[in-house]
């Protein structure tokens, strides 16, 4: 069975940013998110999440297309430069399409 | 004294287990836990005898602790961006982390004053306390001008409503309201058990030095340099400082051990948002991986000597 499609972000970055993370979705109209503790290793370090000012966050955010793309540019153009992050966008089969603008 | 405090061996221990890569790690709730403890604890500590006896000169005091912490952030800035080279943004964060201070040092400090019998004065928590502020905003306006850019009211937030701060102070605010009958039945856990926390709090700090060791091999002599001499010199003005303030030994040794250390929670936090250009594996290799272990392994020893010196 085929069910509508929408975008999933998952965004692995530092704890740092959670705070504001959280700001930018609000502006920019997103209103669900999951926030989950995250380790691992990449071109900027090791994080190994027992402490709490070397954590990595996973955030995912599931929208449309449209939002997902704004979201996406805001990251680019604001964290990338400065902050470790990286990011992936999939075609993810919802069951509620209603939920997820 | 001659060995080392045992709490400082619980230091060793961790860097010997990171070394070796035990299988060690204090759950992160747990380290959380025993840090809210010793923050709890040394402001109910000030608190109480803030209560009982506070100098009459306390304004001026404080006047000169944080002219003091304002001077030695800008003195490590001129260093590291004249000298050692650095641009900007990193020199700045930098200097805002030697300018603060660290509690865990200072509670290093206050065990090893408490080992050798000497007393210190109570308005050493409320230069702790002040301490940790004024170096982060010289670091930032060092790093960016007084312009627009800086979320001004978010930085202020972070920085005195960050855990230690807040925790300091409501313990302070206890003690002081407390006093020292009003706090009996809860100084089996705050009081009794404070060497016992400050072990298990320096055994991960140890292993939490060790992963950021690795820094310094890539940073270089010159950073490592600085964190090793920055203290010794920031030890020797602090303790010129509380000698010329008038405060006895106890307190010369701790305010050169504030002098000396850097700050490794509060700084990190607030330069990460306000210094994003800033590398923090630069800071934090210098002031945990470094100055941290170099300060309660020879430093405090060595303030020690200089405010005997001063006061002999």
């Amino acid at each position: 069975m085929e069910h509508p499609t929408r975008k999933l972000v998952t965004i692995i970055t530092e704890a740092a940013l959670e705070r504001d993370l959280t700001r930018d979705l609000e502006l920019l109209g997103i209103d669900g998110y999951t926030f989950s503790d995250a380790r691992g290793r990449g071109t900027r370090g090791r994080r190994a999440s027992t402490w709490e000012h070397n954590q990595n966050v996973r955030l995912e955010v599931l929208c449309d297309a449209a939002l997902a793309a704004r979201l996406i540019e805001h990251l680019r153009q604001r964290y990338y430069d400065d902050y470790a992050m990286v990011l992936w966008l999939q075609d993810v089969e919802v069951l509620r399409p209603e939920k997820f603008r | 004294m001659s060995t080392l405090d045992p709490v400082v061996l619980f230091f060793v221990l961790g860097v010997a287990a990171g070394l070796a890569r035990a299988d060690l790690r204090l759950p992160p709730a747990i380290y959380d836990f025993v840090s809210m403890l010793l923050l709890l604890s040394i402001g109910m500590k000030g608190g109480v005898e803030l209560a009982r006896h506070s100098s009459s000169r306390l304004a001026a005091e404080l006047a000169a602790v944080i002219a003091m912490g304002m001077a030695l952030a800008l003195l490590a800035f001129i260093v590291l961006r004249y000298l050692g080279r650095f641009d900007r943004a990193n020199a700045a964060a930098i200097a805002a982390h030697y300018g603060s201070v660290s509690v865990g040092t200072f509670a290093v400090g206050v065990a090893y004053l408490g080992r050798a019998g000497i007393s210190y004065e109570p308005q050493m928590i409320l230069f702790l306390v002040v301490l940790e502020v004024p170096a982060i905003l010289i670091g930032v306006v060092l790093a960016r001008g007084f312009g627009p850019g800086t979320e001004w009211g978010r930085l202020l937030h972070e920085v005195f409503l960050g855990r230690g701060v807040f925790l300091l102070l409501g313990g302070l605010a206890i003690g002081w309201a407390a006093g020292q009958d009003g706090l009996e039945g809860l100084s089996p856990l705050f009081v009794d058990l404070f060497k016992g926390v400050l072990a298990l709090f320096l055994l991960e700090m140890g292993l939490i030095a060790t992963e950021h060791m690795g820094g310094f091999r890539r940073h270089g002599a010159l950073l490592a340099t600085f964190a090793l001499v920055a203290p010794v010199v920031f030890g020797a003005i602090g303790a010129v400082v509380g000698f010329a303030i008038g405060l006895s030994i106890g307190g010369t040794v701790l305010l050169a051990t504030l002098a000396a250390s850097a700050s490794y929670i509060a700084a990190p936090a607030a330069m990460r948002t306000a210094i994003p250009q800033a590398n923090p594996a630069l800071s934090l290799t210098a002031a945990l991986a470094i100055s941290f272990p170099f300060n309660i392994l020879v430093g405090i020893p060595l303030y020690s000597r200089i405010a005997h010196w001063l006061h002999a």
